[in-house]
């Protein structure tokens, strides 16, 4: 501690508080920057979302209090839970097949001898495109007159204005996107896995899926559930490729909790409604992260 | 790698049970090689669709190879959007946002990795904190906090909540920590201030992970998409993520066009994707939690 220094002061130690006073001055110096701009842009509007969901402000901030009047509307709102009945859904559709196509891939790549590095980059490609590239890209292929897709299989389906499929359709795309990420955290986990398990195993006769099953799974599951985790925070977030492929419809049949409160703060104008989605989102995302950190910490200490 | 290690069979004895497996394995391998171009063939369709003629690619069957090789839909696009403003919006953003984040993560990852002040812990707490806080939530405030400060439609809007990200310190922070204590101190006892340590010492020495946080950051800048189309709505700030939404309507079904625009949004990730693969797999492993 700084001012702990006994009475007796001697030259020595005053010298030791005057550098001791420097350091200070230069860790703040160091930290400032980052904390300041780190305050201002994402803890104040953090709590700025609590307060404004407490009121009937629009886009400008500028309302009254009312209490829990739009928590109280939003549960009656039935355009709320199709919000949410939809976002979960599709984190249905993508969080399990997602981590199961990684998996899967990052199998069949750590198994290669030559061409991993190419066939790995073929799969991990499209994770660097901008999401209306991509967005762009399956629109011409799943374009219901003339994309290769309906082409080859004589299928006549408008897969993005198809209440059935648009859903199915915007999950398949956001898996096309999105599983390189995975397939590398897997073969990161696969590599973690010593040899010698394996060579003790093969010796004691296991072979094929009882590897995989008794020793490949087991000691793969802190990066499973690091995956499983880690998409179920990123789908409920879920806006940009559902804005751009189907924007909500048809029939709202795609809308998303963020897309609803987008619609609501920045379309409509009612900043403290759209809040509200805010936090219901926040909430979510924050038991799923603590949730996230917990299994993490398990995996470290392990 | 480690999968596959199967026992080791002498070459002469080829068993049938080996040439079985050998067999299934070259199947498989087939299949694996098969399904990774399958993977990668919307963005091919893509590319070659962007140097037909309109007419062609409505054609059917569709050509897999373009029977006329036609670049106009590039100098169209060129000519008739703002792409190449957009282009430079992005890159002068995504290059500032790079900077910035590794610099201000630098500064306060090492004074809470190597400087022992009040409130540290405390900080290190705060920024942990941070980290699971989605901004997507807070969407409303932040946009009313920018327009406040009459910063939108501005690239200080766009910029400086993407600095408020705190996975680059805590990244930074989990490199010094492994750095011995004694280097640093070495080099204060031969004079040498913080800043010296930091710059001429545990800079150097996370290089890599430098450079790969680098090409990481700016390729989610570039990426980028949900922020900037909330705070930029002037047609020529915007970046090109969000500018190419804007021109596909205009040019209808006039997909080769489209197409040629999405190519020339996608060349920068792809090609720094192409060239650094090793990085970007450093530095996603590092972002996700796991250590390249």
């Amino acid at each position: 501690m700084l001012d702990t220094a006994s009475q007796g002061a001697t030259l020595v130690s005053r010298e030791k508080r005057g550098h001791l006073r420097r350091r200070w001055i230069t860790a703040l110096l160091m930290v400032a920057p980052f904390v300041i701009i780190y305050l201002v842009f994402l803890i104040f509007p953090t709590f700025r979302v609590l307060q404004l969901s407490l009121t009937n402000a629009d886009l400008t901030g500028q309302g009254q209090y009312i209490g829990l009047g739009n928590y109280t509307r939003l549960l009656r709102e039935p355009t709320f839970w199709t919000a949410l009945l939809n976002t979960l859904y599709f984190i249905l559709l993508t969080v399990i097949p997602n981590t199961i196509v990684g998996l899967v891939l990052a199998l069949l790549v750590t198994r290669l001898k030559r061409l991993k590095g190419l066939v790995l980059a073929c799969f991990f490609l499209p994770y660097v495109l901008p999401v209306s590239v991509v967005t762009n890209i399956w629109n011409w292929l799943l374009d219901s007159n003339f994309g290769i897709v309906n082409t080859l299989t004589g299928s006549s389906v408008a897969w993005f204005q198809d209440p059935v499929w648009a859903m199915p359709a915007v999950a398949f795309v956001t898996i096309w996107w999105t599983v390189g990420f995975n397939i590398l955290l897997f073969i990161a986990g696969l590599q973690n896995i010593s040899p010698e398990i394996y060579e003790a195993a093969a010796l004691d006769g296991a072979s094929g899926p009882r590897l995989f099953w008794s020793i490949t799974w087991p000691n793969l599951w802190p990066v499973t559930s690091l995956v499983l985790l880690l998409q179920l925070i990123a789908q409920f977030k879920i806006f940009d490729q559902v804005y751009l492929l189907t924007a909500g419809g048809p029939f709202d049949r795609t809308l998303v909790l963020l897309l609803y409160s987008y619609r609501e703060g920045f379309q409509q104008q009612h900043g403290g409604y759209a809040s509200t989605i805010g936090v219901v989102l926040m909430v979510v995302i924050l038991a799923a992260s603590l949730l996230q950190s917990r299994v993490l910490n398990r995996g470290e200490r392990a | 790698m480690t999968v596959a290690s199967a026992p080791r069979t002498a070459r002469r004895t080829v068993s049938p049970s080996v040439r079985l497996a050998r067999l299934w394995g070259g199947v498989v391998t087939a299949l694996t090689v098969l399904l990774a171009a399958l993977w990668v063939f919307p963005v091919y369709w893509a590319a070659v669709t962007s140097i037909k003629p309109d007419e062609e690619t409505i054609v059917t069957p569709p050509t897999f190879w373009p029977q006329t090789l036609d670049l106009s839909n590039y100098t169209y696009i060129l000519q008739n959007s703002p792409l190449v403003r957009w282009y430079a919006n992005s890159i002068l953003t995504s290059l500032a946002i790079t900077v910035l984040v590794l610099l201000l993560s630098l500064l306060c990852a090492y004074a809470l990795s190597q400087i022992d002040f009040r409130g540290r812990q405390w900080l290190y707490w705060l920024v942990l904190v941070g980290f699971m806080l989605p901004f997507q939530a807070s969407l409303i405030p932040l946009f009313i906090l920018i327009n406040n400060l009459g910063l939108v439609n501005n690239f200080a809007g766009l910029i400086l909540p993407q600095l408020a990200a705190p996975i680059a310190v805590v990244i930074y922070k989990q490199f010094f920590d492994q750095i011995p204590h004694e280097l640093g101190d070495a080099a204060r006892i031969d004079g040498a201030g913080e800043w010296r340590v930091l710059f001429s010492i545990f800079l150097p020495l996370n290089w890599s992970i430098t450079v790969a946080l680098a090409i990481v950051t700016f390729i989610a800048a570039w990426n980028n998409f949900l922020w900037p189309f909330i705070v930029l709505n002037d047609p020529p700030k915007l970046t090109i993520p969000v500018g190419i939404t804007q021109v596909q309507s205009a040019y209808g079904v006039a997909y080769a066009k489209t197409m040629a625009t999405a190519m020339t949004a996608a060349l920068p990730t792809m090609i720094a994707y192409l060239i650094f693969q090793r990085r970007v797999t450093e530095g996603v492993m590092a972002t996700a939690g796991l250590k390249g």
